[in-house]
């Protein structure tokens, strides 16, 4: 019920976008979003409404920090 | 797909669950996370993350499908509504075949009953417009993901003057169930995998008030394989320097406040109300019921509806699995009695529900 899918906007008019993931492109409403997003950005499309802008930087930190390995002295 | 397929590498996913095995072997004690999420729920079986985890480090799904923890009589009122002809009810897919009392949405579509799946709830904004001759009646049931969709779908049928939409609203809001679940002895409970998307409205700091009553860890975790193992390895971190926080993991998307504009839509439109939860009972302010000001589209108040009569099949044990107290492989009905073909009770239903995730990709 609360899947939601990162999509790629495709165009933009008002507060509609056309989104696309694999191919498959989705009309949405951004009305739901406080922040204002462009042609380009990704975004979590749910039940027809996009409910949140992903962040390229914040991506690649979780990503970065995925990879480190743990020690026992990080924990001391 | 980009935000997708970098979370799904199988090498990041080692690395973590080397990570993992070290970090349990330092625990004092076995811990228990539970995931509140039905995505998480699906997640975890779809990828096989149980079997990367040493024995000390168990996951237990809780109440995380809002279809699961709808009420039965819920379905019966949804039932109610297609008896008259002029009705039109519109429902996102999952809800069609959860069992009422005595038939399911699906059945009376079969017998004539005009049921229609829409993909967004303005979709059935527009088969209200489309059709003023008759009455649309949405099924308004979600967490906090969806609550905000289905208020924006009244604001626009206000917007358009249409007299003819309205919603049967069973909305449910997550923290509260979540300290229910805490304070249960049997449970024992460690930690939370807190889920991605509800947070992405209501924010990390809606978690603080459970940790700072409770000191319970919390990570706000993403839904790809990677982002879960990363969670589960942020929740022992916390275990194990016995500290108790709310941390987000799926930082790409998810704030501490949340977003602001659908939590200032959803309080347009709804209001804070008892619920009652299958499996947990009636939680004070756990739902979201419409505002008095509009009334005229809730559908509660336009159709008058008789009491439900709300009746489970006893056997059915839909509300420990949902309080995590019994695994779908221990509920005698599970792939015998009770399948996603022929569902006795909604846990089996929707593709999220435990029973469904765990009937399609085993243990």
């Amino acid at each position: 019920m609360c899947l939601g899918v990162p999509m790629k906007i495709i165009t933009k008019d008002g507060d509609t976008v056309l989104a696309e993931v694999d191919g498959v492109q989705k009309e949405a409403s951004i009305m739901l979003l406080a922040e204002e997003v462009n042609i380009g950005d990704y975004i979590i499309v749910h039940a027809g409404f996009a409910i949140s802008r992903l962040d390229e930087e914040y991506a690649q930190e979780t990503l970065r920090l995925m990879k480190e390995i743990f020690s026992p002295e990080d924990m001391q | 797909m980009k935000f997708q397929d970098e979370f799904r590498d199988r090498e990041l996913v080692r690395i973590m669950a080397d990570n993992i095995r070290r970090m349990a072997e330092r625990l004092a004690a076995p811990v228990n996370f539970m995931e509140v999420c039905g995505t998480h729920t699906m997640s975890i079986y779809q990828y096989g993350i149980r079997s990367l985890l040493p024995e000390n480090v168990r996951l237990v799904s809780g109440p995380g499908c809002p279809v699961c923890v709808t009420p039965v009589g819920y379905v019966d009122q949804a039932i109610a509504c297609t008896a008259d002809a002029d009705n039109i009810v519109a429902t996102f897919g999952d809800m069609l075949r959860v069992p009422g009392s005595r038939t399911s949405l699906m059945e009376e579509r079969a017998q004539g009953a005009d049921v229609r799946i829409v993909y967004s709830p303005l979709d059935a904004v527009a088969l209200a417009k489309d059709n003023p001759e008759r009455r649309v009646i949405f099924l308004g049931v979600g967490f906090e993901t969806t609550a905000p969709a289905i208020a924006a779908s009244i604001l626009e049928a206000a917007r358009l003057g249409l007299a003819n939409y309205c919603v049967l609203a069973a909305h449910k809001t997550m923290p509260v169930p979540m300290e229910i679940l805490t304070a249960d002895p049997d449970l024992a409970l460690s930690g939370y995998l807190c889920p991605a998307h509800v947070s992405t409205v209501i924010g990390g700091n809606a978690y603080k008030p459970l940790v700072f009553k409770h000191h319970i860890p919390c990570v706000v975790t993403g839904f790809e394989p990677a982002d879960v193992m990363q969670g589960i390895e942020m929740l022992l971190a916390q275990v194990l320097a016995g500290e108790s926080r709310v941390e987000i993991q799926y930082s790409r998307a998810v704030t501490w406040e949340g977003n602001p504009k659908a939590q200032r839509i959803l309080g347009l439109v709804f209001e804070p109300c008892d619920a009652a939860w299958r499996g947990l009972g009636i939680l004070p302010g756990s739902g979201l019921s419409i505002r008095p000001e509009l009334a005229a589209f809730d559908a509660e108040q336009v159709l008058k509806l008789a009491e439900p009569e709300g009746w489970e099949n006893p056997a059915c044990r839909c509300g420990d699995v949902l309080k995590g107290k019994l695994a779908p492989f221990d509920c005698p009905l599970f792939a015998t009695a009770c399948t996603p073909e022929a569902p006795v009770g909604a846990c089996m239903v929707s593709s999220e529900g435990t029973c469904a995730a765990a009937y399609k990709y085993g243990r």
